[in-house]
């Protein structure tokens, strides 16, 4: 089993001028990740797939992630005494993140997870696609295209995969709010009240 | 139904010149009976065969995955049967071995006896009925897939005395099963088990000389083993492709390193290999059983300490996968440290293994897509989710 | 079996093999049960296994459907239930306290699932998964909600279409019930001795 940060020293040491930095988890899965700056991805994912040792030829799974902005509040104690009151809470930006989750059929082993994120939540989503790479990400991308609305330079067919062409908006997001204020209880109200009326 | 032309159409060679080089723009479904559900797909046909094809998705979609970020954990295990509703119980095992992974929670040896067989009984009666389903989309319709559904109905019942449901079964919690086996169950199954090699036997008497069949399937929908690794595709159309790679074996994970078995690999990559795949990895699936059947410990079925209701995993993320007996089928969850997760995403086996649907079909005969979307195996219910 | 090995290398051989099991199906479908599964409903029904579930009802004890319900409208059924199909609101009494019964109790069944969580989270043992399978209705709303008149059904009732669980949950009731009123009695002791010794 490679950890992340082997990976993360062996892509360094290919291409030393790489964007990559290393993502822990701390819950019981222990499954880091390395996050890849966007400019990088394509170079750095034809570099996973084709090294001798690694050779993660097959990427299971792509998802996106929504992190909308939000106030974190700083460890206690690592803020200048005086400003104590300000600095615990900082606005983090918002971002979209695209998880890919790889592995090795070849070598049998993995989950190494690679994620990619957009500037801002609002006009610069794009990340490059690895559809080119991994043939398999295209249904997902597509997906990922369709409910979170980022758009992946390179996919060969970027359009909606699950709502109608027509449709707007992107329903994962985080913000996303649906188009019937039908109470959720009774889902039937608005129709039995079209029906008696 | 509408005649087309596509761009650039007279330079690709594709029809003569002679006036007759129309192309022609077909709909297949979303009510077409061989698409197994709601699914469409768009066939440019050039006489009858396929120029074009291309899968359209989303009439079964209802956001799961919004509905799962919206409630508990715990609310989302009946939800996971209705992905694929053949396999509920395999659907139910990965997604709480997402939630034990990404929580830490430990499962019981009984438990995973158990699940080990209700995991190998529902791979057995999802190749049984996807037999049949093959055969009907072949134009067989009826006697194989009678005999499958009688068959299948046998392990139903089994679901349906332990569970409560034939089909939705809920049955798995984090940290074990929910209730433990009735009485009488075990017999029961041995005996379905015991029953089993003999409907094998007249299956493969009935389908896999028979000439027909084996002229309908050889040679369609071959897929190299190179392109199936990097299209993703996983289960019984990878091992097909001779691609030796199968989760129970990788990954190891439950007990099944407790258990012989064997991976069977075919050579070919077209659909009557699929099929002997499947019928082979049924023969196996009976080994695993009667192995865990004569196992089976005693013990508690659920960990003591779980907390089924309000479970608030910590912060992280998990992904887990297991084999289906569609494929790979694995759940991503992030917690936020909130009784809800935060992000919940379902690989779905049946939509990557539609990736190579188009390359799969491309010259074939148009009666030929529909055996080759047969030999895939995929359930609407996951495609869309 | 030898006829088989006869006729592999001929053509057509396969179809011919596969025509004797169609025929051993056809002939065996007369007097063999594993050929011939079906039943004719419904005039004939299959037992339904213990377990078997469709969707919830209120268990109540005694003879009263009424004071009798085991339901202390805790919501804990209407906050789990995956489909949010149950609706639960509390009585009040006359100077508008809520009471620990259930005023209104729906679940529609148009939206559940049977997944049975409520029965499975309710710590009263009140919510209990019936096994009855004809719901079908001629309208779509009123008909399928049931409303707390038509989901309270006697222990009895439980017991004919469960008798394991419900015997278990009786038991574990009444041994709830024994320790309570030991507790009780003790408590009453001690208050005595403790109003003796004071006098």
């Amino acid at each position: 089993m490679i950890s992340a940060e082997q990976i993360r020293e062996h892509v360094l040491h290919a291409r030393p001028d790489a964007g990559l930095e290393l993502i822990s988890n701390l819950c019981p899965s222990c499954q880091d990740s390395l996050l890849v700056a966007a400019e990088d991805a394509v170079e750095v994912a034809r570099l996973l797939r084709d090294d001798p040792e690694l050779r993660l030829d097959y990427c299971s799974n792509v998802t996106g992630v929504d992190w909308p902005e939000r106030p974190v509040r700083t460890p206690p104690g690592s803020a200048p005494a005086g400003q104590r009151m300000r600095a615990e809470v900082a606005a983090r930006p918002g971002c979209f993140e695209v998880v890919y989750h790889l592995f090795s059929m070849s070598l049998k082993h993995g989950p190494v997870v690679l994620r990619m994120r957009t500037e801002n939540r609002s006009d610069r989503v794009r990340l490059p696609s690895l559809t080119p790479i991994w043939h398999s990400a295209e249904f997902q991308e597509r997906e990922v295209f369709d409910l979170y609305g980022i758009r992946f330079d390179g996919h060969p067919d970027l359009r909606r995969l699950l709502m109608w062409e027509e449709f707007e908006g992107h329903p994962m997001r985080k913000d996303y709010l649906p188009p019937a204020e039908d109470d959720v209880r009774e889902p039937f109200a608005a129709a039995r009240n079209r029906m008696v009326q | 139904m509408r005649l087309v032309e596509p761009e650039g159409f007279g330079a690709n060679g594709v029809g003569g010149g002679d006036g007759d080089e129309r192309l022609l723009e077909l709909s297949m479904g979303p009510q077409h009976p061989s698409t197994h559900g709601v699914f469409r797909m768009n066939v440019v046909l050039d006489g009858e065969t396929v120029v074009r094809l291309q899968p359209v998705f989303g009439y079964l979609h209802r956001n799961h995955e919004k509905i799962a970020e919206s409630q508990s954990y715990l609310a989302s295990i009946p939800y996971t049967d209705r992905l694929d509703y053949f396999c509920s119980l395999s659907n139910n095992w990965a997604y709480v071995r997402a939630v034990e992974t990404l929580a830490g929670i430990p499962v019981p040896e009984r438990a995973e006896y158990i699940r080990v067989i209700l995991a190998e009984l529902t791979r057995l009666q999802n190749h049984t009925v996807f037999l049949g389903f093959l055969l009907g989309d072949m134009g067989g319709w009826g006697t194989a897939l009678m005999y499958a559904f009688r068959q299948r109905e046998e392990i139903l019942d089994l679901f349906e005395a332990l569970t409560g449901s034939r089909m939705m079964c809920n049955y798995m919690r984090f940290g074990g099963c929910r209730c433990e086996l009735p009485s009488g169950w075990m017999e029961q199954a041995r005996a379905v088990v015991a029953g089993y090699p003999a409907f094998l036997d007249e299956m493969e008497q009935l389908l896999v000389e028979n000439e027909i069949l084996v002229a309908r399937t050889q040679g369609v929908g071959v897929v190299s083993a190179e392109k199936a690794v990097n299209a993703g595709l996983t289960g019984p159309i990878l091992r097909a492709a001779g691609v030796d790679y199968d989760i129970r074996k990788v990954d190891r994970y439950g007990i099944y390193d407790r258990f012989s078995y064997r991976v069977p690999l075919g050579e070919h990559g077209d659909t009557y290999d699929r099929m002997m795949i499947r019928l082979l990895e049924m023969r196996e699936s009976l080994k695993i059983l009667q192995q865990a059947m004569a196992d089976l410990p005693e013990g508690p079925i659920l960990h003591s300490d779980v907390q089924v209701r309000n479970l608030c995993p910590p912060e992280g993320e998990a992904y887990c996968r297991v084999e289906a007996p569609k494929g790979e089928l694995g759940f991503y969850l992030i917690s936020d440290n909130t009784a809800r997760p935060y992000r919940y995403r379902i690989r779905p086996p049946s939509l990557i293994n539609l990736t190579l649907l188009e390359e799969m079909s491309l010259g074939m005969k148009i009666a030929d897509v529909m055996v080759i979307l047969g030999s895939i195996d995929i359930v609407l219910g996951e495609v869309d989710r | 079996m030898k006829l088989l090995k006869h006729i592999r290398f001929l053509p057509g051989s396969g179809i011919l093999k596969g025509m004797l099991v169609t025929a051993r199906n056809l002939i065996g479908s007369y007097y063999d049960p594993r050929r011939l599964r079906t039943v004719r409903y419904p005039e004939e029904r299959l037992p339904l296994p213990e377990n078997s579930r469709s969707v919830p009802f209120l268990v109540y004890d005694g003879d009263d459907a009424e004071t009798g319900l085991r339901c202390v409208a805790c919501h804990i059924c209407e906050t789990e239930c995956p489909a949010r199909a149950i609706h639960i609101v509390n009585a009040c009494d006359k100077r508008g306290k809520v009471l620990k019964r259930p005023h209104r109790f729906e679940i529609d069944i148009s939206a559940c699932m049977g997944c049975q969580i409520c029965s499975e989270v309710c710590p009263f043992d009140a919510i209990m998964m019936d096994n009855a399978y004809n719901h079908a209705a001629f309208e779509r709303f009123d008909s399928l909600t049931l409303t707390r008149e038509r989901l309270a059904k006697p222990n009895a009732y439980f017991h004919r279409i469960k008798p394991t669980e419900a015997a278990e949950i009786d038991s574990r009731l009444a041994a709830d019930r024994s320790r309570m009123e030991e507790r009780r009695r003790k408590k009453e002791a001690a208050n005595a001795t403790h109003n003796e010794s004071a006098r």
